[in-house]
């Protein structure tokens, strides 16, 4: 299990506002392993963005440790080795706004290879050309500006910028919610493929359970700056623990009879996500959970391994004082 | 099956730009009947938006320019009527929900006072301010907003996405419209609270009887709103079923191609998707406009415009594989 490339624990992240404290991310502890994708699920506000970059260092964690191949990476972008930057990069959401529209493509490409001093001017044109050949777009798109392109070629562009200083972890945000599904397939399976060819792991952001259960190896869910389950993704989708889980995944449309089959028996929706200004005490989901007790607004749940690999923070599972769980060696 | 509420018939429209003529509208045929829930699926850039505006009368002239076509609102044709009796359609007859609740609600107006000014413009002075002011509140009360008292004293900004959502909903139903058009109502909203809307939705236009026009990308979210679903593709129908039929059975490779590229809860990875993209409506694809991204395309494809067949039973599909099956 010690092949853990990125290790985050016990990270918080605030910010003060004239409204008072908003706890984004409030002890948020996950890993990732080699080569695999962990999928980071959440409603909008639920503070996975902020992990998002926090890892990546746009944020410096307000407490808690992030550690990359086990070597501490807790500070902003600003104070860490190009080394370290080279291999985490990011893909956000949008590529109308993450490319800048003065820029041909050659030089948005260009650019990391620059700044990392990756070869000179010829090789780097080569370099372009081999990374637009990879996500399929033709060699003479280096000539071109962002806003001649398609939503789903402006991502491409933005997933081979990403690429091109060979990082080992890739931070993915979102990365097609703003694409149609035809061109989200795509993407998605150009994702699946450099990560097998180029040895890649990500971290997948993205609101979409559907799509996690096609990508991810596990999946955490995350609600008001907490994570609330986390588990392997057969078993995440086969056996959903948590009410908030249940809750999302009898929520979703879908267009299968046999889907409606694996959905969880519907839990109605109820109410809206809290402001995370003012976090509700104890469990944060308690507002709308459909089985709450006395015990869910005074104390906050602790983590229980329900089956290996499976955690859920919820007091329905409540821990039970053995000597194998209440050990500090267990890990998500 | 019932009275016919709306028909649009062989709609063009065309919009005039710099670079010329861009060709969005190709002949659009839909038809809904009283009381009828109808979802329109297409992906961004179809002509669902469009040929809505065109319904309404508020597609914006120039550029855009409705060359043919004729749409009935009760045997009426909508494009004939003065701008009287447009206002009228829109005061009781058809009404709204946009996409984006932030921009559709004006942020210097409280809630209220948006609220009332669609009742008083609609009710045409036969009520007071009084009268006016308690129907407000019961639409918000309608709407399961909780203390619509204070919500109606409140600017659009103090609400969350989804409880702007429902004001825009409290405003579309205060009219009492035979028709609402709802333009994908919930894709800015989370999964969760989605379903809240969704639901509500529903539950008012069951109640009130009105019909409903249901436009949306996502077929999960069509197949729990609608009774029977359009497919839109690069400005035309390109297929149009009962809910249960279409699922079941889709028959247009666009559609099928959907269908397939959507990631599925029950796992098995993703299909490829469709190759290429949308096509210019500058310069569109001759005949069928889905040829160059068909997988199944035949010489004949890119020679005419394939006709709308009756494939089984209600099942429309525009498309040359299914010429020789039932054609009527």
């Amino acid at each position: 299990m010690n092949n853990k490339i990125l290790e985050v624990e016990k990270l918080r992240k605030f910010f003060t506002t004239s409204r008072g404290t908003v706890r984004a991310v409030d002890e948020v502890s996950f890993s990732v392993e080699e080569g695999e994708t962990l999928g980071l699920v959440g409603e909008s506000g639920s503070g996975k963005s902020t992990v998002a970059y926090t890892v990546v260092g746009l944020h410096s964690p307000t407490s808690g440790q992030i550690r990359f191949k086990g070597e501490d990476i807790s500070r902003p972008v600003s104070k860490r080795p190009k080394a370290l930057k080279q291999s985490i990069q990011i893909v956000f959401q949008d590529p109308g706004t993450s490319l800048n529209s003065r820029r041909t493509i050659q030089q948005i490409l260009e650019l990391p290879l620059k700044v990392h001093h990756l070869g000179n001017s010829r090789d780097r044109k080569e370099r372009v050309g081999e990374l637009l050949e990879r996500v399929e777009l033709p060699p003479d798109y280096m000539y071109k500006s962002p806003h001649s392109l398609g939503g789903g070629e402006r991502q491409m562009v933005a997933i081979a910028r990403a690429l091109a200083t060979n990082p080992k972890l890739v931070i993915l945000d979102e990365p097609t919610s703003a694409l149609d599904v035809s061109i989200q397939a795509k993407i998605i399976n150009m994702l699946l493929r450099f990560q097998e060819e180029m040895k890649l792991s990500y971290l997948f952001i993205t609101h979409d359970l559907s799509l996690m259960r096609n990508v991810s190896t596990r999946v955490a869910i995350m609600y008001l700056g907490k994570i609330y389950e986390v588990a392997p993704t057969m078993k995440f989708f086969s056996n959903p623990l948590h009410p908030y889980t249940k809750m999302l995944l009898s929520s979703i449309p879908v267009v299968l009879p046999e889907e409606e089959a694996v959905k969880p028996a519907k839990i109605t929706s109820e109410g809206e996500i809290p402001s995370p200004v003012n976090v509700p005490p104890g469990c944060g989901f308690h507002t709308r959970c459909s089985e709450v007790n006395g015990i869910c607004s005074q104390k906050i749940p602790e983590m229980m391994e329900v089956e290996p690999g499976h955690f859920v923070w919820c007091h329905l599972f409540p821990v039970v004082t053995n000597p194998t769980n209440s050990e500090k060696g267990v890990s998500v | 099956m019932g009275e016919t509420l709306l028909e649009i018939g062989n709609l063009h429209v065309e919009f005039k730009v710099y670079e010329g003529r861009l060709r969005v509208l190709n002949g659009v045929n839909l038809s809904v009947q009283v009381g009828e829930r109808v979802g329109l699926v297409g992906e961004a850039g179809c002509g669902k938006t469009t040929t809505m505006k065109c319904v309404l009368k508020i597609l914006p002239s120039p550029p855009g320019k409705i060359t043919e076509g004729k749409i009935l609102l009760h045997d009426k044709d909508v494009l004939t009527m003065g701008s009287q009796e447009m206002q009228r359609v829109r005061g009781h007859g058809i009404s709204m929900i946009f996409q984006d609740p932030t921009a559709a609600l004006n942020p210097v107006f409280t809630v209220g006072d948006q609220l009332m000014s669609v009742i008083k413009y609609g009710s045409k002075g036969s009520l007071s301010k009084k009268e006016i002011k308690k129907r407000a509140i019961g639409t918000l009360r309608e709407v399961q907003l909780p203390d619509p008292e204070r919500i109606f004293t409140n600017y659009p900004v103090q609400l969350s996405g989804g409880m702007r959502q429902r004001v825009c909903i409290a405003m579309a139903l205060s009219t009492e419209p035979e028709l609402l058009l709802a333009d994908e109502p919930t894709t800015s909203l989370d999964v969760t609270i989605q379903d809240q809307v969704l639901r509500l939705l529903n539950e008012l236009v069951e109640r009130h009887g009105t019909s409903v026009i249901f436009i949306t990308h996502s077929l999960g979210v069509v197949r729990e709103m609608a009774d029977r679903v359009y497919v839109m593709y690069a400005g035309n129908i390109i297929e149009g079923a009962r809910k249960e039929e279409l699922f079941a059975n889709p028959l247009h490779p666009y559609t099928l191609g959907l269908m397939n590229a959507l990631p599925k809860l029950t796992g098995g990875g993703i299909a490829e998707g469709i190759p290429g993209r949308i096509p210019e409506y500058l310069d569109p694809p001759s005949g069928c406009r889905f040829h160059p991204r068909c997988p199944r395309a035949m010489q004949q494809c890119s020679q005419s415009i394939p006709p709308v067949v009756y494939a089984a039973d209600d099942h429309d599909v525009a498309c040359f594989l299914y010429r020789g099956e039932t054609d009527e």
